[in-house]
């Protein structure tokens, strides 16, 4: 290492106390940037109405800005957000690579922004993304068929949960009522299973960390309707009895369900149709590099085996006669969504997918392993599982991992994701994705060994140098405030 | 090798000295090696897809996407392609909104914590209901999670939902999977002349009723004018009355909390976005009574340790990630940065500007009815009611036929009877409407 400064926390505080880093803060009379509506706002009083007064509002009060104001505010609020594109940002299970710039240019395009009502023959362009869309995920998943219409990973599953029942209804095994999911899963497949009416069945991990094959044993029966499972699984871990399992659940009737969240540790590894799971989502969101957006929207199209693919929601895309049309498959569940989900969001996954190629994606999935092993290689806290893939979870043992998570900020990085899974305790899932160079890797590694140092005074302090100190959640919950009104009512 | 691809990712820095480090360091002499994948259910095939330049890569998207017709939209019910102003793009593109994650260390996002703030305060003032949640997918499935809201809230037994016999194939199927998990049932509800028909709604409805949705606009353009009535009849029946509408429309018609509503939902993108091939932002907002049944994320205002306020996504004890199969939804990912351009865009046009919006989405649907009906061979509108940007038209011969020839002359409109067809305004400049005119005139 010749550079000085490897291997030291960007935001560490030198001895004299001066700081290399503090996020942007713009204070005025007690607040961080006021409200719009505290600077400038006007009550409109409708009158000239084309309509008679009974049938429209008597007035409207909003946010008045000029132009340059509004540009201000904005520009100051994104000032006080930590992007990817402020820093590293290796939080566990979300996948935040670098959002290639690129991928905006596309979605801008003019003849990108048509309205689902247009005919088929009229936005054939459109269609033609869609389809080779759905064929390079079908490839890169194993499965057979792909729908787009799930905007998000969770609407992902829930189309899963709907075609599995749907699939066991038209077998005449509608009674299946079970869903079985591993205890150290993501919130949404139990809220999912939940919401798709079914009992959730919480499997216990074994002690390596992964699905124990005697517990799935008990629990299957002629109730099971799924399994969900992640894989590599929320530890970072592949599930290396996955055949087994597979045969288990078929064998027992049920169906086999891959929640695609962790598919960047697997590309040009391994595929989850040759795993033996029938229906899978893909985050796009995580994967295949569209922007998070600050929490959505995402994409999670849905892949399944051909024996599935009739009941995917309405409408499909498909080739014809040298063209595209849209089509509705036998027995559709319907749609899941107005119309076919968030184009604008598959469209840059299209371009994501196309730009990097075989090569590409693949060589993503090994310096996102590569780098996930050599992050953890480089830090004091102890990782109890392994070996594992694209993401570890450490433990902060001792020290509170929420607490850990606001002190990582004051050295200007973001912290890993906190707390889950619980089967380790006081959790740091940490996925650093494959966009971080080894120094940035080593910047990160001295963050987590700085804090891992810290006393509980100064984690219980921490952040001090982010734009807002730590900040009240039981006064938030305890007396929610959920709009500039409910300010003003005080 | 080591492992690593000679045509690897452009968006990783890795030089050959420091992989070399790494593997070192992580005791590795390939990157296969750490790889725990068995043998059996390896993947040793090829994708079969081509990298390609940066360049190669949007000439590639732009050629494909060339081969949709540019047409004139008149198009609607239910997704609208307005003027989006530049200054929203500029803005919502900043990187740190583009390239952030959900909220979860409110001290470092304080900005984008207030910027859903800003946006939950705007649905809040539009629909005079106390809270908002920061979205949902759009206006379909906001509608399923009303239905689960009204189950939950709901103190006696019940389990039909009635939804208006003209509505949307999307939200209606969309709700039917919401509700597919639960014992709700959902059944329509005849309409007269464009809306609601009141007194068929009133005698449908029993003590079994838990959820009455009804829509104003319409999805056929007309404006509901018996609202508080369909309101009073939900109440009575002790059913929550959802209204489906949108941020345009609420800057001039009726405030939903004035005439009986209970949960607003609707596609909150008609501001933000423009058309977007259905792409929308779920609006979801309901009464106080509620606020602890609401689906999705909710950002609230605290203080921070300086005793300054401050933003954080509160009350998570209602989501997937705490509760699990407990949760009010399975949603995480949502429509976040398409929420902060709603906010944006509407500051942008300020309570003027959106006012001045909503009546020229009635004038121009008006002045635009007249001249359709002025031609031989077409008569508009079909309802008599007013009308909000958009309306049906009775046409003579096919309307497949017209629309068809509309097409080939560059207009899109939509045919939504043998003889109807629906023409929307929103978004379409006055020209446009001139050239449309024209056209029409000229293949009916
Ligand atoms: C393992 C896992 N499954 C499912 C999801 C849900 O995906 P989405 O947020 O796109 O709905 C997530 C998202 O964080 C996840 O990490």
């Amino acid at each position: 290492m010749g550079d000085d400064s490897a291997g030291e926390p960007l935001g560490r505080a030198d001895p004299s106390g001066r700081s290399r880093y503090d996020q942007a803060r713009y204070v005025r009379n007690g607040v961080y940037e006021p409200l719009l509506v505290e600077k400038d706002r006007t009550c409109v009083e409708i009158d000239d109405s084309p309509l008679p007064e009974d049938l429209t509002r008597d007035d409207l009060e909003l946010p008045d800005p000029s132009e340059p104001e509004l540009v201000r505010h904005y520009t100051r609020l994104s000032q006080m957000i930590y992007g990817i594109d402020s820093g590293p940002y290796p939080l566990g299970s979300c996948t935040m690579k670098y959002n290639p710039k690129f991928t905006e240019d596309v979605a801008a395009l003019p003849s990108a922004l048509v309205h689902p009502a247009r005919s088929a023959d009229s936005i054939q362009g459109t269609l033609e993304v869609l389809a080779r869309l759905q064929d390079l995920l079908g490839r890169i998943g194993g499965m057979d068929a792909v729908t787009l219409q799930p905007p998000a990973g969770a609407a992902g599953e829930f189309v899963g949960i709907r075609v599995a029942a749907a699939y066991h209804e038209h077998n005449g095994e509608g009674d299946r009522s079970e869903v079985m999911i591993p205890e150290s899963a993501h919130g949404t497949n139990f809220a999912t299973a939940a919401l798709g009416g079914y009992d959730v069945v919480s499997l216990p991990n074994d002690e390596d960390g992964r699905v124990d094959l005697e517990a799935l044993e008990a629990a299957l029966s002629e109730d099971t309707a799924a399994l969900m499972l992640t894989n590599p699984n929320t530890l970072g871990l592949f599930e290396r009895d996955i055949e087994r399992i597979a045969e288990m659940v078929h064998d027992a009737g049920g169906l086999l369900y891959y929640d695609g969240a962790n598919l960047n540790a697997l590309l040009g590894r391994a595929r989850p149709g040759d795993m033996g799971f029938d229906v899978m989502h893909y985050n796009v969101h995580k994967t295949f590099a569209t922007p998070h957006g600050g929490g959505g929207p995402g994409a999670g199209p849905v892949g399944v085996v051909s024996e599935l693919a009739p009941f995917l929601p309405e409408p499909r895309v498909r080739e014809a006669d040298g063209g595209y049309e849209l089509f509705s498959p036998e027995h559709s569940i319907g749609h899941v969504h107005g119309y076919q989900g968030n184009w604008l969001v598959l469209v840059k996954a299209f371009a994501y997918i196309a730009r990097l190629g075989d090569g590409g994606l693949a060589d993503s999935s090994a310096k996102a392993v590569l780098n996930a092993n050599y992050l953890a290689s480089q830090i004091e806290y102890d990782v109890p599982y392994g070996p594992f893939h694209h993401e570890f979870v450490a433990s902060a043992g001792e020290q509170d991992a929420a607490d850990v998570a606001k002190r990582m900020l004051d050295y200007g990085v973001h912290p890993p994701t906190t707390k889950w899974p619980e089967i380790v305790s006081e959790a740091l899932m940490t996925e650093p994705t494959e966009i971080e160079s080894k120094e940035t890797l080593d910047q990160l590694a001295a963050a987590f060994n700085a804090v891992a140092e810290d006393g509980d005074e100064v984690l219980e302090a921490a952040p001090e140098r982010t734009t807002a100190r730590r900040i009240d959640q039981t006064s938030a919950a305890r007396n929610p405030r959920l709009s500039w009104h409910a300010l003003e009512d005080e | 090798m080591n492992g690593l691809q000679a045509s690897g990712s452009p968006y990783a820095p890795h030089t050959g000295e420091t992989l070399e480090a790494m593997l070192d360091a992580v005791e590795a002499d390939t990157v296969e090696a750490l790889f725990d994948v068995p043998e059996a259910v390896r993947y040793d095939g090829e994708y079969g897809i081509d990298a390609r330049t940066e360049r190669e890569t949007r000439r590639l998207v732009r050629s494909i996407l060339e081969r949709n017709d540019d047409l004139t939209e008149l198009l609607g019910r239910g997704h609208y392609g307005y003027y989006v102003p530049s200054v929203v793009d500029h803005l919502a593109d900043r990187s740190e909104f583009l390239t952030s994650y959900t909220q979860y260390q409110p001290e470092s996002s304080q900005g984008f914590l207030q910027a859903l703030f800003e946006y939950q305060s705007l649905l809040v003032e539009l629909t005079g209901l106390e809270v908002a949640n920061c979205s949902m997918y759009d206006a379909a499935s906001a509608l399923g999670e009303a239905a689960t809201l009204a189950k939950r809230v709901r103190t006696a037994s019940g389990h039909r939902v009635f939804v208006p016999e003209l509505l949307s194939e999307g939200r209606r199927s969309t709700l039917e999977n919401y509700v597919a998990g639960t014992d709700l049932t959902v059944e329509t509800y005849a309409c007269a002349d464009g809306t609601v028909d009141l007194e068929a709604l009133e005698r449908t409805l029993d003590e079994e009723t838990v959820m009455v949705y009804a829509e104003n606009p319409t999805i056929r353009g007309t404006i509901e004018e018996r609202l508080r009535k369909i309101g009073a009849v939900a109440a009575d029946a002790d059913a929550l009355f959802v209204l489906g509408t949108d941020p345009i429309a609420l800057s001039l018609l009726q405030k939903p909390a004035d005439i009986g509503a209970d949960v607003v939902v609707g596609d909150a993108s008609v501001l933000g976005l423009p058309a977007s091939y259905g792409m929308g932002l779920g609006l979801f907002a309901t009464r106080e009574s509620y606020l602890r049944q609401v689906p999705g994320r909710l950002v609230g205002a605290s203080e921070d340790a300086t005793g300054r306020r401050a933003f954080t996504l509160t009350l998570q004890t209602r989501e997937q990630h705490i509760r699990r199969e407990r949760a009010t939804s399975n949603i995480c990912t949502n429509q976040a940065w398409v929420a902060l351009r709603t906010a944006i865009h509407a500051a942008a046009l300020g309570p003027d500007g959106m006012i001045e919006l909503a009546k020229r989405s009635v004038t121009r649907a008006e002045s635009l009815a007249e001249r359709v009906d002025a031609l031989v061979g077409a008569k508009a509108p079909v309802h008599d009611r007013r009308h909000f940007r958009e309306f049906v038209a009775h046409v003579d011969q096919p309307a497949k036929a017209i629309a068809d020839d509309l097409e080939r002359d560059g207009f899109a409109v939509h045919v939504v009877g043998e003889h109807e067809l629906q023409i929307c305004v929103a978004g379409v400049r006055d020209v446009e409407l001139e050239a449309f005119v024209d056209a029409l005139e000229g293949v009916l």
